[in-house]
């Protein structure tokens, strides 16, 4: 396995600067233009979208509200909400469903620009032990929430939920949720390896639920030429969800990540020096190198260097 | 290095693999179930909302708030006066809901309440379109003591720039015993018409407001659901529900009158005292036992 800073040098020694980053670049401008839409509101008094990632409203006319967070108003008792935070909630969980759920994670949620920090830095500095949660707690944790909110008749998990607070605190100037952040990023960096992305978050579980059925996904259709060179594991937040896809061939596993815990932050697919992965469809699940279907391979895959 | 699930190849036989995966179960299970009864413990605390916070117009009632309302500061960005704001993870008002304080800045009750519309659960009611409906809270005199109406000067603050006024807060005019010859203006308030805006209290003249708006669960009283008024079951029925009472007879010594119609206990000038010298003779009377 090689080390952290090496990660990604012989596909950018193959393919150039652009081609091994263009995912991570497109992603944090995803992030931080979203981020920035919403403060140019409050900033600039130009009015894009208003609110925040629990609920907003697009051009004045889009509404969206996070789909948990409408479940967990569901499950509070309230259920008759306005008609707008319904049609936010399907708008949004359509969405999702679309692209995949854990894009949120990837592309939008602003946690992830501290939680990625952290991993990197985590790798740069060689740092490894902390302790070993398993990464199905976070699926406890989401009972939890639906739990809490069932039990106290109230959102109590938005009293805590760091990814809310942060984004709010960015938004609305809110100086503690700096600390939240801060405290984050220690834990990740220090106590567990991608300890509240993978491991914790009920968001993320939420969303690992909603993107186990989405049709678009990371496929693996040229694992034959995979080298074992492991930098697509080093990369990946969720690298339990690689080896299914990349090393099922002999258990008749098809070659798509199928995992709902992928965040389709492409990572991988930059990073492989064989070019392994390529952004797809879910169907058909197995290898489009033979056959018609090869004209058709989707995504970035310029045939494999064989 | 994740945790007992889904790594193999431990080389354990199955049946240790088996009893890890069930303990860490159980570990995971206790771990989060502790966090949740932390987290239950600072929510019931964290709900309860103080008083100096007083909700937007049309909130929902307390309970039904906090399920409701998202925490998207939709609202606060509707309120062109920057009223609202948004509870900071560190304020006393649950994190993320909205409220706004009425000494420093209160609601300046918008014709067209921008602040509602905009809510996208309806934790801030849609119904309300008239602000004049808005039960925001209720603005009580809590300190009769420091507000200087008390004490007979003129002030009227609070009635004059109240909204709603004339109706929301009157001024009742009182007797002044001290000089013996002027009157007192005291604001009293009435819920049926009080916004909880919020604006007697920020203009009350004193350091410390003797007028404050409180959120209703501690502004109004509730009688017994039992109770009747006998006046008003009176005039809603156009007369007395029962037979007329009985005068009231009292079993009175000689020469003692009792008066219904004011004047009460009446004895009889120059009849001589009914009352014996010795007290224990009036509480015996009625029980001689050679009667
Ligand atoms: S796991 Fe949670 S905190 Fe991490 S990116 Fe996803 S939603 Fe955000
Ligand atoms: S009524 Fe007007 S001033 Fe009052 S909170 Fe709403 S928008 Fe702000
Ligand atoms: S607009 Fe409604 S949901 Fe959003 S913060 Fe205000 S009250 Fe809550
Ligand atoms: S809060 Fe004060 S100013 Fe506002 S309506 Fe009530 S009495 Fe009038
Ligand atoms: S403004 Fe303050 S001091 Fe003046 S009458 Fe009203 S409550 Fe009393």
């Amino acid at each position: 396995m090689s080390g952290g800073g090496k990660t990604g040098l012989t596909a950018t020694l193959n393919r150039g600067w652009w081609q091994t980053r263009k995912w991570l670049v497109l992603r944090r401008v995803s992030q931080l233009g979203i981020l920035g839409l919403f403060l140019l509101g409050p900033l600039a008094g130009v009015r894009i979208i208003d609110g925040n990632l629990s609920s907003s409203l697009l051009l004045d006319t889009v509404p969206m509200t996070d789909p948990l967070l409408f479940l967990q108003m569901l499950v509070a008792g309230f259920l008759v909400p306005a008609g707008t935070a319904v049609l936010g909630a399907a708008l949004v969980m359509g969405f999702y469903l679309l692209v995949g759920g854990r894009v949120f994670c990837s592309w939008v949620c602003p946690v992830n620009l501290v939680t990625d920090a952290a991993g990197w830095l985590r790798l740069r500095l060689d740092l490894h032990g902390g302790i070993n949660l398993a990464r199905s707690t976070r699926y406890w944790m989401l009972a939890l929430v639906l739990l809490l909110a069932l039990a106290t008749g109230s959102l109590a998990y938005e009293l805590v939920n760091p990814v809310s607070l942060l984004h709010r605190g960015i938004i609305f100037g809110l100086g503690s949720a700096a600390f939240v952040a801060l405290a984050l990023f220690l834990f990740d960096l220090f106590v567990a390896r991608r300890g509240w992305c993978g491991h914790l978050c009920p968001m993320g579980a939420f969303y690992g639920l909603v993107g186990a059925v989405s049709p678009v996904r990371v496929r693996a259709d040229q694992r034959a030429a995979c080298d074992d060179c492991m930098e697509c594991f080093v990369v990946c937040p969720e690298p339990q969800v690689i080896r299914p896809a990349l090393k099922g061939a002999e258990a008749g596993r098809g070659p798509v990540i199928l995992a709902g815990e992928c965040t389709n932050c492409g990572r991988c697919i930059e990073v492989c020096p064989q070019e392994v992965f390529a952004f797809g469809l879910r169907y058909p699940n197995r290898e489009r190198g033979q056959g018609s279907e090869t004209r058709s391979s989707p995504g970035l895959s310029k045939g494999a260097a064989t | 290095m994740n945790g007992g699930s889904g790594e193999k190849g431990s080389g354990h036989p199955a049946q240790p693999g088996r009893r890890r995966f069930l303990g860490d179960l159980a570990r995971t299970a206790c771990g989060v179930g502790v966090l949740g009864l932390g987290l239950g413990l600072h929510a019931s605390r964290a709900n309860a909302l103080p008083a100096a916070a007083i909700r937007p117009p049309g909130a929902l009632p307390e309970a039904e708030f906090l399920a409701a309302c998202t925490r998207c500061g939709l609202c606060v960005r509707g309120c062109p006066y920057d009223v609202l704001k948004l509870a900071g993870l560190l304020d006393e008002a649950p994190a993320g809901t909205p409220y706004f304080v009425a000494r420093t800045e209160p609601c300046v009750m918008c014709e067209d309440i921008p602040c509602v519309p905009v809510c996208p659960t309806g934790a801030l009611d849609h119904a309300l379109t008239d602000i004049h409906e808005a039960r925001m809270g209720l603005a009580v005199v809590v300190d009769h003591e420091a507000c200087i109406a008390f004490q007979g000067l003129r002030c009227e603050v609070c009635f004059n720039i109240c909204p709603v006024r004339g109706k929301a807060i009157t001024l009742d005019l009182q007797h002044n015993a001290r000089s013996g010859k002027h009157a007192l203006f005291i604001p009293v308030v009435h819920s049926a018409d009080c916004t909880g805006c919020g604006l007697c209290e920020k203009a009350c003249i004193l350091e410390e407001a003797a007028i404050k708006v409180l959120p209703m669960r501690l502004a109004k009283g509730e009688l017994g659901h039992h109770y009747r008024l006998g006046w008003e079951q009176k005039a809603e029925h156009g007369g007395s529900l029962v037979t007329p009472d009985q005068q009231h007879r009292y079993n009175l010594p000689e020469g003692v009158r009792y008066e219904h119609g004011g004047r009460g206990l009446i004895i009889d000038e120059g009849a001589e005292s009914p009352y014996s010298d010795n007290p224990l003779d009036t509480l015996n009377r009625g029980l001689e036992p050679d009667r």
